[in-house]
């Protein structure tokens, strides 16, 4: 298939359909205005599509609990405080076991913050910042494509654990244009049947969903099921990519876009023979802890770089359990660094250790 | 022997767990009974509040989804846009529509979404043990409003079906009472109406209905019913609020 040029924002919104999403429901903040705007325009043209503009990220995210509810596969998405609001919704959507999608395009924070491109909502995205025992699928794309190909994935995985899964992007990468192979629409009557659906009792004996389980046996027995769902998906669906990690003295750790930008500083260090390469988690949530602790074995040095305070930085460290040196570089607030610049602080440490 | 009365077959044989002479038994009923009637068991959904009536779905027999507090109409929402030709409706209390559920509840008028809402009134927070609403009357007790609602520390009620009939979308409202046969009878109509209504795609159509709560107002059924009559409603006045439908005569 021919590469289309598109913006991020509207990668995700078209991979969305592709995937047979016919409802959305959000709420504008920036720097992921272009979602919404791409579903308002494309939705009522495809077959039974329906946009909202609700009147607030809580009141968006409870559409698409019943949207869900009712069997269709639903979106919504948003940016940092946005999220936050979606949070009730998103522990109810974990407890009724829902399938949905959640997009974050994350932008500088805490509080409003800034609509800069920062990565500070990783504990929030991969912890669960709503309350109760849950854990949701957390993707994190570092180009256009894996935007594309991961939203549209998202709506099969959610389907298949009945579990919503976030898209945790930030502003680059929402904004940036690049060349995208879309991948193949599915026909809504190949979407896999939904027999746990609200539809009215037609034929069948009525159901309900619900979170409340007053008997704490009961609730327990509720929190059981849901954990043994979360150990399949953390045995089955952890992805990552490794880069130059054969020969490398030093691994860089990095995640969506701050991977992007290492990768260009990996490479041209590379051209001066320092012996760097990357690890980068695709899946948050699933996090690749074995990935991490089997290049333990082998490589002792280890630079993650975020562009937060050192989220990610914690998951590492499990991950190592003590087994390799960690050195955090961070950039907050919504910097940018250039992969020169990073480049010049990973081979500072690489020569401070003596690698080279 | 002929049967004249019975369980509605909507309903399921499971005892309802309200309090003695509280409403919502006697507002449950009346929805099974409409919905037998209109034969749309098999075509209606239902998404009961946070609140009393949270186990409403141990009790109709028909498909319910459950919302948190407050999100009943945006659950709703989504259900019918998903489902147009389906009935949908919320079952909500007076903290759960008129507090942390104004902006759904406005909005989803405001949009015409064309659902119901069965709002029941009691003035209380039951659920958590009969805390201060925002249907709570000026100078009623609650637990959070001990010596009495005063319009000066606490603000007064909110007339929350009178805000929504001023909504453009919405085009039935109506409050009823579960206090008397006769009110009974009259909330029974408004039910259907509203249901009727949506069939017909006229958008948002609510009916609120003042519900006794004795064991949060500290005060027996027969003088909880009286209560209504004699200090509920001149707060809250009984009737037709709103009708878009061209009806000649009222539900009744």
């Amino acid at each position: 298939m021919p590469k289309v040029l598109m913006r991020g924002n509207h990668v995700v919104g078209e991979a969305a359909i592709r995937a047979g999403c016919r409802y959305y429901f959000g709420y504008p903040i920036t720097p992921q205005n272009e979602i919404p705007e791409y579903m308002s325009e494309k939705l009522p043209e495809a077959e039974g599509g329906v946009f909202i503009q609700a009147e607030s990220e809580i009141a968006s995210v409870h559409m698409v609990i019943g949207a869900s509810m009712a069997g269709g596969r639903v979106m919504t998405s948003s940016s940092g405080p946005g999220i936050s609001l979606k949070q009730e919704g998103i522990s109810f959507l974990c407890a009724l076991e829902l399938p949905a999608v959640i997009v974050n395009m994350s932008r500088g924070g805490p509080g409003l913050g800034n609509i800069a491109p920062s990565q500070s909502d990783y504990f929030q995205a991969t912890r669960g910042g709503g309350h109760g025992d849950y854990r949701t699928i957390v993707f994190g794309p570092n180009s256009c494509q894996e935007l594309a190909d991961l939203t549209y994935e998202g709506f099969n995985l959610a389907d298949k654990y009945r579990t919503p899964v976030l898209v945790l992007g930030d502003g680059m990468l929402g904004q940036m244009m690049e060349p995208v192979e879309l991948p193949q629409e599915i026909p809504l009557k190949k979407l896999p049947a939904k027999d746990w659906a609200l539809t009215g009792a037609k034929g069948r004996a009525s159901r309900f969903i619900r979170s409340l389980i007053l008997d704490p046996i009961k609730e327990e027995e509720h929190n059981w099921k849901l954990m043994r769902k979360y150990e399949k998906i953390t045995r089955e669906e952890v992805r990552w990519e490794t880069y130059f990690a054969d020969d490398a003295k030093m691994m860089v750790i990095a995640f969506g876009i701050a991977a992007r930008i290492a990768k260009g500083a990996i490479k041209r260090l590379r051209e001066e023979g320092v012996k760097v390469g990357l690890l980068r988690p695709i899946t948050l949530w699933p996090f690749p802890f074995k990935a991490i602790k089997e290049i333990s074995k082998k490589v002792k040095h280890f630079f993650v770089f975020e562009m937060n305070m050192g989220q990610m930085l914690e998951d590492v460290k499990l991950g190592l359990e003590g087994n390799g040196e960690v050195h955090f570089y961070g950039r907050p607030g919504g910097v940018i660094l250039t992969p020169l610049e990073i480049a010049r602080v990973i081979s500072s440490q690489y020569y401070q250790k003596r690698l080279g | 022997m002929k049967k004249v009365f019975g369980r509605p077959k909507s309903l399921k044989a499971t005892p309802f767990h309200y309090c003695p002479g509280c409403g919502h038994s006697i507002i449950h009923r009346l929805i099974g009974e409409v919905i037998d009637e209109m034969n749309l068991q098999e075509k209606i959904i239902g998404v009961p509040p946070a609140g009393c009536a949270v186990l409403a779905y141990n009790y109709f027999d028909i498909d319910m989804g459950e919302a948190s507090h407050g999100r009943a109409a945006a659950v709703a929402t989504g259900f019918k846009r998903v489902l147009p030709d389906r009935i949908v409706f919320t079952y909500q209390g007076d903290g759960d529509m008129a507090a942390i559920g104004t902006a759904e509840s406005i909005h989803a008028a405001a949009r015409g979404e064309n659902i119901t809402t069965i709002f029941v009134n009691n003035g209380v927070y039951g659920m958590t043990g009969g805390q201060m609403a925002p249907t709570t009357i000026l100078g009623q007790n609650t637990t959070t409003s001990p010596r009495g609602r005063k319009e000066k520390t606490e603000g007064f009620p909110i007339n929350l079906s009178e805000m929504l009939a001023i909504a453009r979308g919405s085009s039935y409202i109506e409050r009823t009472a579960v206090n008397t046969p006769a009110n009974i009878l009259k909330t029974k109509k408004a039910i259907a109406k509203a249901f009727r209504l949506q069939m017909q795609g006229y958008g948002f159509t609510l009916v609120e209905i003042l519900s006794a709560c004795p064991t949060n107002w500290k005060m027996d059924p027969v003088k909880s019913s009286k209560w209504i009559d004699e200090v509920m409603t001149s707060h809250f006045p009984l009737g037709v609020l709103k009708d878009n439908s061209g009806d000649k005569k009222d539900a009744h």
